[in-house]
């Protein structure tokens, strides 16, 4: 009996040593992981609040409270406001499609939706001057009816839904595809209608990969350079997005500014990850929760 | 309720999976769909239940046609493979969705919600998990879940989709047998699918085997491993030892040996398959008339019967034969001895030229 249980104990050790590396590969991959994680990630967060405080925090508050830097801001916050909510009815609905009806045409529309991801910002603003702006297939039209679109709000809005298209799918079309249709057909089956099946159902089982996508979207959203660039036309106070404020200011030498304006966008980013974690927390919290009160049942 | 398919038809793309089924399922009874994979048992359970549309036939339902009823119209209770379950969802709340998501003018008040999916859960002997989620249950748990909030809706039919598939070999028996108790208690109409033959049998009324989209025979678990209707129904279920033979006037001769064909008396010089159970095997230590000359080559003791090979002239594959454990002191049985064995029941098959 002793013999048994001692040769099954040295088995356990010779298969955690089958599986696990030599202390020293521990030590390296580690560290290698803290010194990029420090020189890629924290370093630069660091400096840009460390810049933006450099001439004191009265010049911090003022580069901020000044109109143009105030109305950057707000537009940014519009821009993603409006093509956040419209990316998620998009992307929710493409991986409905794509992931729980049998078509023609299925990889076209999924390629499509990655067109965004290859084509360059740059490129994709260029597209929006060529349809809408003053030479453009539109122009003429939309001159006569005293419409703008480039050079105007509407057509960063529009740049910046572009960009972030394929966010919110990319991020569901693999969670849904693993889950299948099961579920929806258990619905189904038990008299639920489509609409209350989506709500009741799917919605709930896709919940966290969905926050997630609009999180990506949305910092997207809010960060986006290259495509606003292009159609906004920089105009101050009008058209120009906190990215593109940023960049103005450090062109004209006003770099505690421009820090200042970087860290609120830098801000904006750390919120929705404190937003996501908090959501995340209270999830795993919930189901402890339930699960220690089915245990004390027993 | 009564359901009736007729001359039902679907095609995947160039694979035929249901080839002109027809079939009648009476009120109450508890009915396999039996087969090997691809055999398009699962697509004419889901078109029963309405989730798949056939290309062509119809569905009847008590007499009515519910060929383009709805899946929400239907009331068929179904149980999948994988259970299932709302994983965001607490038992109690899986349990009681169906009877949730009813129109207003028909859904019941909470407190009679709860008082069904109550009775629901004491019926499948799980009261005591309402609050769990379903990943914090094992899987004959969640499958009893299942079960329970199909029937939550009080459905007419009660269809499963391999509802033991997925489940280790205990809990299996354990579930069928109290399956089985369940229907006994609800007489509700049911049909289920499976891949195992003995799961057919030990737990239905009536089993309707099907190969390659077409129905082989149906009868009750008796008349189907007794009486097979076709080669395939005898291969499929349980083992069976295979002679290839001629049969002449009534009888199968395989070389010196034959056994009676009494279906065929017409038939003259044909080439046939005799299909013979393994415990349709006698052994003897002795030579005699109609025995065949063999020597044991395999012997395992381990299970409730005596499972043995034998080699012979007659053919190169072995054949199988299974003895009762008290025939083990009878018989000198160990690998290399020599034994005389007779077929006892047999069937013919006669092969297509």
């Amino acid at each position: 009996m002793v013999g048994t249980v001692s040769s099954l104990g040295r088995r356990a050790t010779r298969i955690n040593h089958a599986v696990s590396e030599p202390f020293w590969v521990q030590f390296i991959l580690i560290t290698i992981a803290l010194v990029f994680l420090a020189l890629f990630l924290v370093m630069p967060l660091v400096a840009v609040f460390k810049e933006a405080f450099s001439k004191g925090i009265e010049v911090y508050f003022a580069s901020l409270s000044e109109p143009d830097a105030w109305h950057a801001v707000k537009l940014t916050l519009l821009a993603a406001a409006i093509s956040v909510p419209l990316n998620v009815i998009f992307g929710v609905s493409a991986a409905w499609a794509i992931t729980k009806f049998r078509f023609h045409g299925k990889h076209a529309l999924i390629t499509l939706i990655d067109l965004p991801f290859a084509v360059s910002p740059v490129v994709a603003g260029l597209i929006y001057v060529l349809l809408f702006g003053a030479q453009g297939w539109f122009g003429p039209w939309l001159a006569d009816h005293d419409l703008k679109i480039i050079f105007a709000v509407p057509g960063i809005v529009l740049a910046t839904i572009f960009v972030t298209f394929p966010f919110v799918a990319r991020e569901l079309i693999p969670l849904m595809e693993e889950q299948g249709t099961s579920y929806e057909e258990a619905s189904l089956t038990l008299g639920a209608g489509g609409w209350q099946t989506f709500w009741r159902v799917t919605v709930p089982s896709i919940k966290w990969g969905l926050l997630y996508g609009i999180i990506l979207c949305n910092a997207r959203a809010m960060g986006e350079f290259g495509a606003v660039s292009v159609v906004s036309g920089h105009i101050r106070g009008q058209t120009n997005t906190l990215p593109l404020h940023i960049e103005i200011l450090y062109n004209e030498y006003q770099f505690a500014a421009s820090f200042a304006a970087a860290s609120i966008l830098a801000g904006l980013a750390l919120v929705t990850l404190v937003v996501k974690s908090f959501l995340e927390w209270q999830h795993t919290r919930d189901r402890e929760r339930a699960a220690r009160a089915a245990l004390q049942e027993i | 309720m009564s359901i009736e398919v007729k001359n039902i038809q679907k095609q995947f793309g160039e694979f035929t999976a249901l080839d002109n089924v027809s079939l009648s399922f009476p009120t109450g009874e508890l009915v396999a769909l039996l087969g090997p994979s691809g055999c398009g048992k699962t697509t004419l359970l889901r078109i029963i239940a309405g989730l798949e549309n056939p290309d062509g036939g119809v569905v009847h339902f008590h007499g009515e046609d519910a060929t383009h009823v709805h899946v929400r119209q239907r009331q068929v209770g179904f149980v999948f493979q994988h259970y299932a379950l709302f994983r965001h969802m607490t038992v109690f709340d899986n349990v009681a969705f169906g009877l949730s998501v009813r129109p207003r003018g028909k859904r019941p008040d909470k407190k009679e919600i709860a008082e069904r999916v109550h009775d629901l859960l004491k019926l499948v002997q799980l009261d005591w998990l309402a609050d769990r989620y379903p990943d914090q249950l094992s899987g004959g748990q969640r499958q009893r879940i299942a079960l329970a909030r199909a029937l939550a809706v009080e459905p007419k039919v009660l269809l499963l989709d391999e509802p033991f598939g997925a489940l280790d070999a205990k809990v299996r028996k354990d579930l069928r047998r109290w399956l089985r108790r369940l229907h006994d208690e609800l007489h509700i109409t049911s049909i289920f699918v499976t891949h195992d033959q003995e799961e057919a049998m030990e737990v239905a009324d009536r089993i309707v085997v099907l190969n390659k989209g077409k129905i082989e025979q149906i009868g009750t678990p008796d008349e189907v491993y007794n009486n097979p209707a076709t080669p395939f129904v005898y291969d499929f279920i349980g083992q069976v030892n295979l002679f290839h033979s001629r049969v002449n006037e009534g009888w199968a001769h395989i070389g010196e040996i034959k056994l009676p064909a009494p279906e065929h008396p017409q038939v003259r010089d044909h080439a046939a398959v005799a299909y013979v159970r393994p415990h349709d095997i006698e052994l003897q230590a002795l030579p005699g008339e109609g025995f065949i000359s063999a020597v044991i080559d395999n012997i395992s003791t381990a299970g409730a019967v005596l499972r043995i090979e034998l080699r012979h002239a007659l053919a190169d594959d072995v054949i199988h034969v299974e003895l009762p454990r008290s025939q083990e002191r009878l018989l000198n049985l160990h690998p290399g001895s020599q034994v005389y064995a007779r077929p006892t029941n047999s069937k013919i098959f006669l092969q297509n030229r």
